[in-house]
């Protein structure tokens, strides 16, 4: 940068207009002080400021906002005297002498306007206008304009001027070659008026060839571009008649080009000129005429001076017109280029070492080739059973064929599909309609105004009835209205599947009978639905009065079940369902994902592979498409299953649905149905686990012999825990296991399960972090985490229950080999043996491993039942719920059950056992602590 | 190009001990950097959550709120807010320059293992030991979680996040990945309980640490075995792992107060730092240079390469 350069001075740049050196001995004016810059008035009296919008300084009279004779409304003047006098009153006569003065809003000096500053030194402008004057109707309009010459130039011609520009020349840099001088397009033929400045260069250096080497010229000037408007009714580029050729019979050919001299004479001169030629009309519009001579310039002959014959006077962009110019030339201009420029370069300025950035245009869109700039509205009619048919030929019309609802385009889709689309969540609410947006209060005006009006009419309707039947003069008129009134109602409201819920005639059934006829029938659309269902039997006084009551009872069902529904939202879950969503897939058998990762063989035989559906708005929060734009659901898909079966807790191979379950109470289809196309769930898999352990076994065994007496008794029970304990012939714990289960009745959680069934392997997974967070504690003294773990969920409480159900594996298992081996049979067929019968396998020993299981089971869920008894605060809310939930099964089932697992248990032929001997027997019972 | 491309440098493991930052705040269940990887975040069992800069070794602010200890922290894309989760199930988003609570998301029934904003640090998916990850909306003021994943069988000890992605793992001892754009969920099993995921950095492989000892590099698209590196400790605690830098080396925690670094390619020890006599806790490595931060007890150490020289003698 120049300004860098603080020695030289001519580098620098200055901004303003420099102070006037002071003279000699003359002070330095002192500056004004605040308080005496004050505004006056032409007599010298101050002037207030009264604030920029109420009047500035020139507001008021003596500094106030009045006026001497303050404001009067102008009388009223009677027009039809002086109506001559009438003036309008035009914005000066509001305005202060200030506002017209030179620097007020409105002067009133004599101003050269825009139009005559500098108009005629502006060339481009200049030559733009000559352009259109040159075509206009009458040439040479303009000529008085150019009489008239400001010289007010503006000050990008002052500094071009001072770089060395002159008028007429381009702009930039000088170049080598002489161009070509400025020429109108041959295409636009432009007769007789000699547009391009020219400059002083004489015509004689024309075809000059030679050029010495150091001689540069200016670059042309550019043209502009013509922008008249096309005023006339003509075709495109037609020009009329021009007037030059038509009274001076010029020829095309002939163009003044070269004309100097100012443009006034030119142009004049060039008429003078050519009118010596020819007089009388010429021209193609004319024809020729028998008497013209010349006729060679009528088809417009082409000759070779219209002609470049020297390639010199194209111009291409890189200067060498067309020639592969030997390089140390084309160097040499670049370098002579920078020099030239840099000699006529303003003070302080310096070329810019790189070129502007070309603005980058993009082109328009390309339309398709089937656009049609058109656009109409389809009127939109929803698809309602009524209009089908309307919908149908519109579509018909706009030949599209009728889409389902699938495949929407995207203008049949409304405001909630659109939502639903681009994952909003669509407005809660069955309707939508403008009710929906009313405040409660008015809609329960509107409702009791619409129920009084209804009563009315029913009322007035009676009694024409009523009228009707006395007369006995059927009038099909009035329930015609009525049927109307009907139709409109069971349409508008939702009455239509659920009416049949609502009962009126209740107490007599013949006649709800008739009404739930009339209501089917009027759900069908039949109009003489009334007729049709009325006893026949009757008067017909009897049969007016059933007709109105039915209608009013129809419209009272509809109104009042959406005012209910309005108030009420629909259940999330039905309480009293009898099936519970499962996952659909579950990860499947454990085992052999075990033996693969011994193997070390991850990959397919390790992983399992879920559809799972995103949320909407987490796949709009990740900036994530949906894939599964249709799907409502979330999460892993889920199926329904028996929320109470046996097999949800148990793995029961197909060939178990034994014929007893088959001979059962009607839910066993079903559950068969539902048994057959079922994967392992959850609560197989959290068996499966541990199926190595001996307490798989047991519990294998005792499914086995729990399974049938279960499957007789009505609903299922829910958990094998209560039937294990049920089962023990230990009647006095039977009570408070009972009292236990009936708090549990809802479907345990897993972890107490995993809590039971867990070995120990397991349980150190699950209680690990806890574990962990203990003994962080321990390691920083800070000892908080104890009163953590009291406080945390069952996840964590269940960790003491598991370890004291350690001893399990420890259990001499070898004793009892048959169902070891038929364990191991499992792991690899069928999921549990089918149905055997005990008898036929059992060894004798096999009543004393079971008792012994049972006394260990029955020791776990007296522990079970002392920790869930520490935590029944936290449960409370739980069991409330799960009590609820399964009272229905648990009274249906407890006693048919209980008594059955009961009798089956002595069946058995396990000897009882009292407290103490469990007691004792437990404390034998090697014991494993952690 | 012309020019070939530069040799790679041997990749340096940081191993010289710069600072050690006193927290004082009772053991540091986790630090983590921020994403620039310029400060970094302590979450302290005194219910505190504290940012500091680790290179200069000072405190920048204490962020308090929590109602128990805090157990995993992120910061956002854009460093404007962080968030946290504890043993008082709560999930917290907080503004980092007022230092106050903006949000405070509850629903879950256990404490909260891990946090992790998404890309956009408009969902914050905390993993918790009542075995479900939450996926929280920062946008909405609405109090439920957008979607609950549920299908852990146990606690999820371990949440990451990609742009398109929710890798988990869990203490039933399976890694499910949750990938967004396919709509599907893929679940490795490993069997023993995860502690640690993560992914690497390219995103083609997840690491996998669980409480068997061992790390297991797992291919993300198949899931087949990559890598397993062992000679560490793990087997009760919760500890951390992640890959270094430039994916050259896996890093983890261990038991017994060191923390390994392991070729990834070869799975052979590279180096074995040790921090301490008790156990390394967390760990989080720096996103671009080879800085590591370890916890240990109260006190966060922060690891630079050998030839590292602290700049502008900060110190």
């Amino acid at each position: 940068m120049a300004a860098l350069d603080s020695d030289s001075d001519e580098d620098l740049v200055s901004y303003g207009t420099g102070l006037e050196p002071l003279e000699e001995g003359e002070r330095p004016k002192k500056p004004i002080p605040l308080q005496d810059q004050t505004v006056r008035d032409e007599k010298g009296r101050y002037k207030r400021f009264h604030g920029a919008f109420s009047g500035g300084f020139s507001a008021g009279y003596f500094n106030t906002v009045g006026s001497k004779e303050g404001w009067t409304p102008s009388s009223f003047v009677s027009s039809r005297k002086n109506r001559a006098d009438r003036s309008v009153l035009g914005p000066e006569d509001f305005m202060d002498e200030e506002d017209l003065s030179e620097f007020g809003i409105a002067p009133k000096a004599i101003v050269t306007t825009d139009d005559f500053a500098s108009k005629t030194k502006d060339r481009i402008r200049e030559k733009a206008r000559q352009l259109a004057a040159a075509t206009a109707p009458i040439p040479g309009a303009t000529l008085l304009d150019d009489f008239i010459t400001p010289a007010k130039l503006s000050v990008g011609f002052e500094l071009l001027r001072k770089m060395g520009w002159k008028e007429g020349q381009g702009i930039g840099p000088r170049v080598k070659r002489r161009p070509r001088r400025q020429k109108p397009d041959p295409g636009v033929k432009i007769y007789g008026c000699a547009l391009p400045p020219g400059g002083s260069e004489g015509s004689e250096e024309e075809d000059d060839d030679y050029l010495p080497e150091n001689v540069t010229f200016a670059p042309k000037d550019v043209t502009p571009v013509d922008f008249t408007p096309k005023d006339n009714v003509h075709g495109l580029a037609y020009k009329g008649l021009d007037p030059h050729q038509a009274l001076f019979g010029t020829s095309g050919e002939h163009f003044n080009l070269f004309s100097g001299g100012p443009e006034g004479a030119d142009l004049l001169g060039d008429i003078g000129v050519n009118k010596g030629r020819k007089l009388g009309i010429s021209g193609q519009a004319f024809g020729v005429g028998a008497l013209e001579e010349e006729d060679d310039d009528i088809y417009a002959t082409e000759t070779l001076s219209k002609y470049d014959t020297i390639l010199k006077d194209e111009e291409p962009g890189d200067g060498l017109y067309g020639w592969t110019a030997p390089r140390q030339y084309k160097s040499q201009k670049e370098t002579e280029k920078d020099l030239r420029y840099v000699g006529r370069i303003l003070d302080g300025f310096s070329l810019a070492s790189k070129p502007l950035s070309s603005k980058k245009i993009y082109p328009p869109p390309e339309l398709p080739r089937d656009y049609r700039p058109v656009h109409y509205f389809r009127p939109v009619v929803a698809a309602t059973s009524e209009n089908s048919h309307l919908l149908q030929v519109l579509s018909e019309s706009a030949g599209k064929p009728v889409h389902d609802h699938g495949t929407h385009s995207r203008h049949q889709l409304n405001a909630s599909k659109r939502g639903e689309l681009l994952g909003e969540t669509p407005t809660q609410g069955a309707t939508t309609s403008v009710l929906e947006f009313l405040s409660q209060k008015d809609k329960e005006r509107l409702k009791e105004m619409k129920q009084a009006t209804e009563l009315k009419a029913a009322q007035l309707k009676a009694r024409s009835l009523a009228q009707s039947a006395s007369s006995s003069r059927p009038q099909p008129s009035a329930p015609d209205v009525g049927h109307h009134s009907w139709h409109m109602v069971l349409s508008a409201g939702t009455a239509a599947t659920r009416a049949s819920d609502f009962k009126p005639f209740a107490k007599d059934p013949e006649k709800q009978k008739r009404y739930e006829a009339f209501l089917v029938n009027m759900k069908r659309g039949q109009r003489d639905a009334l007729e049709h269902c009325l006893d026949p039997s009757m008067t017909e006084w009897e049969r007016g009065r059933e007709r109105d009551e039915f209608a009013r009872a129809a419209m009272l069902y509809a109104s009042s079940h959406s005012t209910l529904s309005s108030r009420f939202t629909h259940a999330k879950e039905e309480d009293d369902s009898e099936q519970v969503e499962v996952p659909r897939d579950q990860e499947n058998d454990v085992n052999d994902k075990q033996s693969a990762v011994k193997m070390k063989m991850f990959g397919k035989l390790t992983r399992d592979t879920f559809e799972w559906h995103p949320d909407k708005l987490l796949c709009k929060r990740f900036n994530v498409p949906d894939p599964y734009p249709d799907s409502t659901l979330v999460g892993l898909p889920r199926v329904k299953r028996d929320k109470y079966s046996v097999f949800n807790f148990l793995t029961i191979p197909e060939t178990a649905s034994s014929p007893a379950a088959q001979a059962s109470s009607e839910k066993v289809p079903q559950r068969q149905g539902s048994d057959k196309s079922r994967k392992p769930s959850r609560w197989d898999t959290s068996k499966q686990e541990k199926k190595e352990d001996s307490i798989s076994e047991f519990l294998s065994l005792a499914r086995s012999k729990v399974g049938p007496p279960k499957q007789e008794s009505g609903p299922p029970g829910n958990k094998e825990e209560e039937h294990v304990t049920e089962s023990l012939p230990n009647k006095v714990v039977n009570k408070g296991v009972d009292s236990q289960t009936e708090g549990e009745g809802s479907r345990p959680s897993m972890d107490l399960f995993k809590a039971i069934f867990a070995s120990s392997s397991d349980e150190k997974s699950s209680s690990s972090e806890d574990e962990q967070g203990d003994s962080e504690d321990d390691q920083e003294g800070t000892r908080e985490a104890d009163f953590q773990n009291s406080q945390e969920t069952d996840l964590v409480e269940t960790s003491p229950v598991a370890q004291a159900s350690e001893p399990a594996p420890q259990e001499p298992v070898p004793f009892f080999p048959i169902q070891k081996m038929q364990v191991d049979a499992e792991e690899f067929g069928p999921r549990l043996p089918p149905v055997f019968c005990p008898n036929a396998r059992q060894k004798p020993e096999v009543p004393q491993k079971e008792k012994h299981k049972k006394n260990k089971e029955k020791r776990k869920t007296k522990k079970e039942h002392r920790r869930k008894k520490e935590k029944k605060k936290k449960h409370r809310k739980h069991k409330h719920k799960g009590k609820q939930k399964s009272k229905k099964s648990e009274k249906s089932s407890s006693s048919e059950s209980t008594d059955s697992s009961d009798s089956e248990s002595e069946g058995e032929g396990t000897a009882d056992l009292s407290p103490q001997e469990l007691l004792r027997r437990l404390k034998r019972l090697p014991l494993r602590r952690q | 190009m012309a020019f070939p491309e530069p040799k790679p440098r041997a990749p340096e493991l940081p191993q010289k001990r710069l600072k050690t930052l006193d927290c004082g705040q009772g053991a540091v269940r986790a630090v983590r950097f921020n994403v620039d990887g310029n400060y970094c975040l302590t979450c302290g069992s005194d219910k505190t959550l504290k940012l500091w800069n680790p290179l200069r070794g000072t405190l920048l602010r204490t962020y308090s709120g929590h109602g128990y200890e805090v157990l995993d922290a992120a910061g956002s894309f854009d460093n404007s807010s962080l968030c946290s989760g504890g043993g008082d199930k709560a999930v917290v988003l907080w503004d980092v320059a007022s230092g106050q609570v903006v949000r405070k998301f509850r629903g879950h029934a256990g404490k909260v293992n891990t946090v992790q904003f998404n890309e956009e640090a408009t969902v914050i998916l905390s993993g918790s030991i009542d075995s479900s990850i939450r996926c929280w909306d920062c946008r909405s003021r609405r109090p439920e979680p957008v979607q609950t994943l549920d299908e852990a069988r146990d606690g999820i000890s371990s949440v990451k996040v990609s742009d398109h992605e929710v890798l988990a793992g869990s203490v039933d001892g399976r890694v499910r990945r949750y990938d967004l754009r396919m709509g599907q969920l893929f679940s490795d099993y490993v069997g023993s309980p995860i502690t640690c995921t993560c992914f690497s950095r390219d995103g083609q492989c997840t690491l996998v640490s669980s409480l068997d000892s061992t790390l297991r590099l797992l291919d993300k698209d198949t899931g087949e075995l990559l890598g397993e590196y062992t000679g560490h400790k793990n087997q009760e605690y919760k500890l951390d792992c992640c890959l270094n830098e430039r994916d050259t080396h896996v890093v983890s925690c261990s038991e017994d107060g060191k923390v390994f670094f392991w070729d990834l390619v070869e799975g052979a020890l590279a180096l074995a730092l040790p921090v301490g006599p008790g156990v390394v806790q967390s760990l989080a490595y720096h996103p671009t240079e080879p800085c590591l931060l370890t916890a240990m007890g109260g006190s966060v150490q922060c690891w630079r390469e050998e030839a590292y020289e602290a700049e502008g003698g900060t110190g």
